[in-house]
């Protein structure tokens, strides 16, 4: 299992000294941040992508490439990239040179993005945004695995003898996540591909994330990926920690009282209660969390969101120790302990490229197997 | 077959002449449907209490608590009787909320009862202008006969007549409740506590593919 963070990369005020970081800080401080993760041993770095503000986080591959040559271990990914506004022939051209550069250590999630104006701005309608998502990334998808793709769609000039360069390292695509809260057909996506699917999970209630999960799972296995606790499911979560839990919430509760998605609503225990957000001790964060798996199932990927609101570099870094130190070391092995055999790991670069050579090498040994076909096929997704 | 008539009611005072009405109106449209042999639920639905949780909901997006547990209620309606007092020549903010944060098409089709309360007959109006195209825009069917009670109209009975709009009033929603199948609200995740709700299957992604041209 992967244990990272992502961002979305805001710009807000720090309510408790009313001092908003410029852009240059943010983005140094992604950077910063990223680092730190990588140093305190997490899996995943996701950062945003949007094009209005508060947010700084327009180009998530120059980010990414960037903490990349920064750092040794940790996977890139993206929190999300916007399927439907940014032109499926960039997402395949930037993302396929970014695995070049990070020798494969790098994957990436779509999202549709809900912010209306953003839309028209790059020519696009937010009432499209399912059947933009369906059709950018069914071209994103050839453009990965055929060399020459002539393609026709509704929302984007046609393709004739279009070679989408370079070509995916190793011959293996980047792995794919589809990000949703609660549109059925983005589940729906995911499951046809069989790639992953990322439940936003944070500020709503868990019930969501189960009927979006169950319903991805039920489909991945008529889609014929595998069985159904074989899909590849992440999930979102938010925490906030000190030793003692009193201190947490105390230190937390300007921030989230003020925060931009639902700061001025509910308490900060009412919304405790009603959605993943845990402010606590690491011991109340590592029970909460494993709790997710009793209504997901075993699942591949947990993402903390651990920088909004206008928390301070300084204490951001601090929760990066707790969670690198304190709370993913245990989570790592409670989570291994209760994983089944058949359930797959999360995605990686290398496993990928492991699967497709023994795929390759099974149908050159058997090459009139049907079953080593459809193999190939399943490596390849 | 048993039918269930949700109340809203957004009077802020208690005892409040909202809830008046919207019993009196309730009590008339239960007796005419009794009348024609149905058995009736009456469910009763104060804002007030659930002004908070509303305000929470505007701004998380989903409902939570005793908010929750009324949506469902009205999910499970087969006729709606909403009352609002008249505040600054319109429906109240608290009223407007409760149908803010009803999922897109909750409503739709679903028989509904018009009322409003104030100080004085000049107000009357609100329901012609203010409320029934609220609920035109919620494609509920809204019965012909709103109605409207000013603080007189509990007094007077020879000039208002309230207690034989009432009845009108009643007996309309009761006849388009009597004319249809009972509702059977379908499944899908609501609640906080809402463990074991299942989407429905979405559309096949085949026919995502062909609605944008794309050949599977």
């Amino acid at each position: 299992m992967q244990f990272g963070i992502f961002t979305v990369g805001d710009v807000t005020e720090d309510p408790t000294t009313g001092r908003t970081p410029t852009e240059h800080e943010r983005i140094s401080n992604t950077v910063t941040i990223a680092k730190k993760a990588d140093e305190v041993g997490l899996d995943v770095v996701a950062v945003g992508q949007h094009h209005n503000p508060p947010f700084v986080a327009s180009s998530p591959t120059t980010t990414m490439a960037y903490i990349a040559a920064q750092t040794e271990r940790i996977i890139l990914s993206t929190s999300t990239t916007l399927i439907t506004t940014t032109d499926p022939v960039r997402i395949a051209e930037d993302y396929a040179t970014l695995q070049h550069l990070t020798e494969g250590r790098m994957d990436l999630m779509m999202g549709r993005g809900n912010t209306g104006p953003v839309y028209p701005w790059f020519g696009k309608d937010i009432r499209e945004g399912v059947a933009l998502a369906v059709e950018n990334y069914a071209l994103l998808h050839r453009l990965w695995r055929e060399d020459v793709v002539n393609w026709e769609g509704r929302f984007r000039t046609p393709l004739q003898g279009f070679t989408a360069t370079p070509r995916p390292l190793d011959g293996v695509p980047p792995f794919v996540w589809h990000g949703s809260i609660r549109t059925p057909e983005i589940a729906e996506q995911a499951a046809y591909y069989g790639d992953g699917f990322f439940a936003n999970h944070i500020f709503w209630p868990a019930a969501h994330t189960e009927a979006m999960v169950s319903l991805y799972r039920r489909r991945f296995e008529h889609y014929g990926h595998g069985s159904a606790d074989q899909a590849i499911v992440g999930l979102g979560g938010q925490v906030f920690m000190r030793k003692n839990s009193q201190d947490a919430v105390r230190e937390f509760r300007p921030y989230f009282d003020n925060a931009p998605v639902y700061g001025h609503g509910p308490s900060l225990e009412d919304f405790t209660a009603q959605t993943p957000l845990t402010v606590g001790s690491p011991q109340q964060v590592i029970e909460r969390t494993l709790g997710f798996r009793e209504y997901v199932g075993d699942y591949q990927r947990q993402l903390f969101l651990m920088d909004h609101a206008g928390l301070p570099l300084k204490t951001v870094l601090e929760q990066l120790d707790i969670l690198g130190e304190e709370v993913v070391p245990v989570l790592r092995k409670e989570f291994a302990a209760l994983k089944p055999a058949h359930v797959p790991e999360a995605p990686t670069h290398a496993a990928r490229v492991a699967a497709l050579t023994d795929a390759e090498q099974a149908a050159q040994a058997d090459l009139t197997g049907d079953d080593t076909i459809d193999d190939t096929v399943e490596a390849g997704r | 077959m048993t039918r269930r008539i949700v109340v809203v009611s957004g009077g802020t005072s208690v005892p409040s002449s909202t809830r008046l009405l919207a019993d009196r109106l309730s009590e008339a449209a239960a007796g005419a449907l009794r009348d024609g042999g149905e058995d009736v639920l009456v469910d009763v639905i104060e804002l007030r209490p659930l002004a908070r949780p509303l305000a929470d909901a505007v701004l998380t997006g989903f409902p939570s608590g005793d908010l929750a547990a009324a949506v469902e209620k009205v999910r499970r309606a087969d006729a709606l009787v909403v009352v609002s007092p008249v505040f600054q020549a319109s429906y109240s903010g608290l009223f407007k909320l409760f149908f803010d944060v009803l999922e897109p098409g909750l409503l739709e089709g679903r028989p509904v009862l018009l009322g409003a309360t104030a100080g004085t007959a000049r107000h009357s109006l609100v329901l012609e202008h203010a409320m029934r195209p609220l609920f035109a825009h919620l494609k509920t069917i809204v019965v012909p006969t709103a109605v409207f009670a000013a603080s007189g109209d509990f007094g007077d009975t020879t000039d208002g007549r309230l207690t034989e709009r009432i009845d009108r009033a009643g007996a309309e929603l009761a006849a388009l409740v009597a004319g249809r199948p009972a509702v059977r609200p379908a499944a899908r995740p609501a609640g906080l506590d809402g463990t074991g709700l299942e989407l429905d299957e979405s559309v096949p992604f085949d026919e995502l593919l062909r609605q944008v041209g794309q050949v599977p």
